[in-house]
């Protein structure tokens, strides 16, 4: 497992080992969604926002 | 794009459960694949290549699936599901159209050109009845009319959107279902299972809150799922069957990027969604 910072609230995240790029996680203390954008280290950003057109 | 030797490609700009489970399923079979974020894909016409043979679109906005899949196939890909497929299951009047044209049954619908148009058609329809945005998905906007005040009101909200696809009105039949719907999810020409999803509220959506419980599949409501996929042309797909008081199924809509994260924990061992859907892929390839 490896620690990243929300860059919400600058709260340290754990990241695990199996998380993949683009991927969605949750910030603990802020409870922000974030966005995986590296791994090597993990690097996170503020979630996008849902657009109109998103569903399966 | 891609090198020569890569094979799949997962086309996606988020990466969940499932897409994550689809990843793991690639590296047990040993698949060489990449993940493009659609966020950052483009493609000049005429194409650069080499494209990549096999492209999992599990793009989650439907009009930058809709285009990848065009210009992809364009390319020389094959894309899973095709971009035809994909422009039926994401726009609710062409699904219905496609199991109306191939005799499924599925509720009445009708579609009406103008928010003062759609009035007229729920006269037609009968209420209670459903106004649904064309596209879009998770029970989003979907809105239950029960007389002609409330639909007319409604209407009102509609008309007063920006954008001119808003006005594009189709109204359903609201079937008085039971407190659940069924789930199907058909690979490859293959029904795979069933769930259960039940919700305190009228809508069944597992992202309103439903809940994926395990289902035995009966030998109809495979048959109906796996004609609903081929009317539309997937051949991945997550089929909303919907029972009514007296036992009459009727195909209520057909997913094209089918979310089963709680489809796979409610089967548990008895299907692996994510390894079917890369065998599905490696079929394809070799064909």
């Amino acid at each position: 497992m490896s620690v990243a910072v929300c860059p919400e609230c600058d709260a340290e995240v754990a990241v695990d080992v199996g998380t993949r790029v683009a991927e969605i996680i949750e910030c603990g203390d802020c409870r922000v969604e974030l966005e995986v954008i590296g791994m090597d280290p993990p690097v996170l950003s503020q979630a996008p926002e849902v657009e109109e057109d998103w569903g399966e | 794009m891609a090198s020569p030797e890569q094979v799949f490609t997962l086309l996606a700009s988020r990466v969940r459960t499932e897409e994550k489970l689809i990843m793991a399923a690639f590296e047990r079979h040993g698949a060489s694949f990449d993940h493009i974020d659609a966020r950052n894909f483009f493609i000049v016409s005429g194409g650069l290549g080499p494209a990549p043979r096999v492209v999992l679109n599990r793009e989650i906005g439907q009009f930058r699936a809709g285009y990848a899949a065009g210009a992809l196939e364009n390319a020389g890909a094959t894309v899973v599901n095709s971009a035809a497929a994909t422009a039926v299951c994401g726009d609710k009047w062409l699904t219905t159209e496609a199991l109306r044209n191939r005799g499924l049954p599925t509720p009445r619908a009708a579609l009406a050109l103008t928010p003062e148009a759609g009035l007229a058609a729920l006269e037609e329809i009968g209420y209670p009845a459903v106004i649904k945005p064309l596209v879009g998905s998770w029970g989003r906007l979907v809105t239950p009319v029960a007389d002609r005040q409330t639909a007319a009101a409604v209407l009102e909200h509609v008309a007063a959107l920006s954008s001119p696809q808003s006005h594009i009105v189709y109204v359903q039949q609201l079937v008085p279902k039971l407190d659940r719907d069924i789930r199907v999810i058909v690979v490859g020409g293959e029904a795979l299972g069933a769930t259960y999803r039940r919700s305190p509220e009228w809508r069944t959506n597992v992202a309103r809150g439903g809940v994926s419980e395990y289902c035995e599949l009966g030998q109809e409501n495979a048959k109906l799922a796996v004609a609903a996929a081929e009317a539309v042309g997937a051949d991945i797909a997550g089929v909303d069957l919907v029972e009514d008081g007296d036992g009459r199924v009727s195909v209520l809509e057909v997913n094209h990027r089918v979310e089963f994260a709680g489809f796979q924990a409610a089967q548990g061992d008895r299907v692996d969604v994510a390894d079917r859907i890369v065998r599905h892929l490696m079929t394809r390839a070799a064909s």
